[in-house]
């Protein structure tokens, strides 16, 4: 028995939601008694380091089939590794290709699923994953109870453990499908935190105005190495790019530290943010229902607070 | 061309979430149910662009008990042919997904949609098993899809950023934002709706391979902790010494 991680990379990247998965496959076969296996396909060097994260082997499939991602193909290679691993339990990061392959793999292998694990799997009664629903208002335990398991986890719910040390990498031969979807064009933001990877969010909402506004929000950004974010308003009003809107209908976070700013505070919008660990809110209107949902809150006008709050980061990362 | 469409109902938003008093059930009481908003607003009006640009119909599947049947109408007041529904609680995403998949596998489909996600359990799982059951490519996400003979150019969202794909018909496709437009039925639609066939079919019989043992409510969040707007050094004092996180 063993516990497969498969191990996203970017060009031969890992990012921390990789590491991530490493470190929650690593825990959960520890507690298992088990080996942690992490699974790498295509082009990548250095896939030995992810044994500084808790693989005690690696193995890497090379095939011109892996070359664009295509989940069919991807399920293909993941279901061979994990009959070479012997591997029961499947850990994958809970990325956008991630809960792709995650929902493909529980269909291959007849398994049961958790999609955006939160914490550790238990087993002192049954096999039992958590997870957050109802736009985290609640948590949901989930039992599983076929041979093999898969678990997506979502990001920030584990902080990467290094501690180990590097491995030597295993190359596995798979008899892989020709891929049916051909990559044209892949647009990524380069240089900046993807928002679901990111630990500190700066978002800001109708409040703002316009986007000429926009460059106090940057500034506080860059002084706390913080991605930014935006309200659905503001996204469809064409202010900010569609990939910052976060909340229901936008992308789901939980990033440790979210400074709201002039945002409201609407349901659909706290759906997709209420996770995070802690919450700040800037706003002018001190019955904003955001401040319900807040640990520390500000009432002022963001045009004055922003210059002070990006003085004050900067004073304090400074010293 | 023939699209199967999957459709859900999911609380609103805005409703009370509550749970049976040992915690091992969700309490629809006093529950306002809406369709899915990925299925209805996106998965559900590109299929009939689709159909309206290129000829066919759209057929709406569910796999829920008979009180999802309102509805099941609405979508068909939105435009969908026909309708069918397998009547059995929809108890896992693999539960559904086979369930769909064993209806559709000698239909021949051009095409499957589905929502990105459920907005109560956010699994996104139910079309990539689909995908493997049937052996098809999934695209994820989509948020823009153009058709050109057989051959589709599908942008979808991936983190911080856009992928754009060709595949050919058949595939599987997750339906993000952007997709298409909103479309709400009108009086023609509604009545028109009442003659179109729903179709109700048994289950295929299937053990869950996951189940949800028991659900916990989160301890409530202690009251908000307000700041001088003129002493900002105070909240990046509390941010870095009480919370510990910048
Ligand atoms: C089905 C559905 C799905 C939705 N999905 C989403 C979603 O995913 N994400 C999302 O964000 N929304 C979503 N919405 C919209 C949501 O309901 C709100 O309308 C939206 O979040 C409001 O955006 P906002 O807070 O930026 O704007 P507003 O509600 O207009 O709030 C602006 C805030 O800025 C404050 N303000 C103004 N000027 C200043 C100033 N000078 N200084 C300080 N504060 C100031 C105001 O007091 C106000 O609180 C959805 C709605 C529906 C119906």
């Amino acid at each position: 028995m063993a516990v497969l991680v498969y191990v996203e990379h970017h060009n031969g990247a890992f990012k921390k939601t990789a590491f991530e998965a490493v470190t929650y496959g690593r825990k959960t076969a520890d507690s298992l008694g088990v080996p942690c296996v992490a699974l790498v396909l295509g082009k990548a060097d250095g896939a030995g380091e992810l044994g500084r994260y808790g693989a005690s082997r690696v193995l890497q499939v090379q095939d011109p089939a892996l070359e664009n991602f295509d989940s069919q193909v991807y399920t293909a290679a993941i279901a061979q590794a994990v009959q070479a691993a012997g591997a029961k339990v499947i850990v994958l990061a809970h990325t956008s290709n991630g809960k792709a392959l995650l929902g493909r793999l529980a269909a291959k292998l007849d398994a049961g699923s958790v999609s955006g694990a939160t914490a550790l799997p238990t087993a002192n009664n049954g096999f039992r994953v958590r997870k957050n629903v109802f736009s985290g208002k609640a948590i949901a335990e989930y039992e599983l109870k076929s041979e093999y398991k898969v678990i997506s986890i979502a990001g920030n719910s584990i902080r990467p453990d290094a501690s180990g040390s590097p491995v030597a990498v295993e190359s596995l031969a798979a008899n892989l499908p020709a891929p049916k979807i051909r990559t044209l064009e892949l647009k990524r933001i380069e240089g900046e935190i993807p928002l679901p990877e990111a630990e500190v969010v700066v978002s800001a909402g109708r409040g703002m105005k316009g986007p000429e506004n926009w460059g106090i929000v940057e500034d506080l950004a860059k002084a706390l190495g913080a991605t930014t974010a935006c309200s659905r308003p503001v996204a469809d009003s064409g202010w900010r790019p569609h990939h910052e809107h976060v909340g229901q209908t936008g992308i789901a976070i939980r990033p440790n530290l979210y400074i709201a700013i002039g945002i409201s505070g609407a349901i659909q919008h706290l759906a997709g943010v209420n996770n995070s660990k802690v919450i700040v809110v800037i706003n002018k209107d001190p019955d904003a229902p955001f401040f319900k949902a807040a640990d520390y809150g500000v009432v002022g006008d963001l045009f004055e607070v922003l210059p002070r709050l990006t003085e004050a980061v900067k004073k304090m990362k400074g010293s | 061309m023939k699209i199967l469409v999957c459709i859900t109902k999911t609380p609103d938003t805005t409703a009370p979430v509550r749970f049976s008093a040992d915690n091992k059930e969700y309490n629809p009481a006093g529950v306002a149910y809406i369709l899915n908003p990925y299925d209805e607003w996106y998965s559900l009006v590109c299929a009939l662009e689709l159909t309206e640009k290129h000829g066919g119909a759209v057929t709406v599947i569910n796999v829920g008990p008979a009180d999802n049947e309102t509805l099941i109408r609405k979508a068909l007041a939105i435009g969908a042919a026909d309708a069918i529904r397998i009547d059995a609680n929809p108890s896992s995403a693999l539960f559904v997904a086979k369930q769909i998949a064993g209806y559709a596998k000698d239909k021949g489909y051009d095409a499957i949609f589905c929502g990105k996600e459920t907005i109560d359990y956010n699994g996104a799982e139910v079309g990539p098993m689909i995908a493997e059951l049937l052996d098809l490519p999934f695209l994820s996400f989509a948020n823009h899809l153009e058709l050109d003979g057989r051959k589709a150019k599908v942008s979808r969202d991936i983190e911080g950023g856009t992928e754009v794909v060709e595949v050919e018909l058949p595939f599987v496709l997750s339906a993000a934002k952007d997709l298409a437009e909103q479309r709400i039925p009108n009086m023609m639609g509604i009545m028109k709706a009442k003659q179109k066939p729903l179709q109700v079919i048994p289950p295929a019989p299937f053990e869950d391979k996951a189940v949800i043992a028991v659900y916990e409510t989160p301890p409530a969040k202690s009251s908000v902790r307000l700041i001088d707007p003129e002493n900002m050094d105070e909240l990046v004092r509390l941010l870095h010494e009480e919370a510990k996180i910048i």
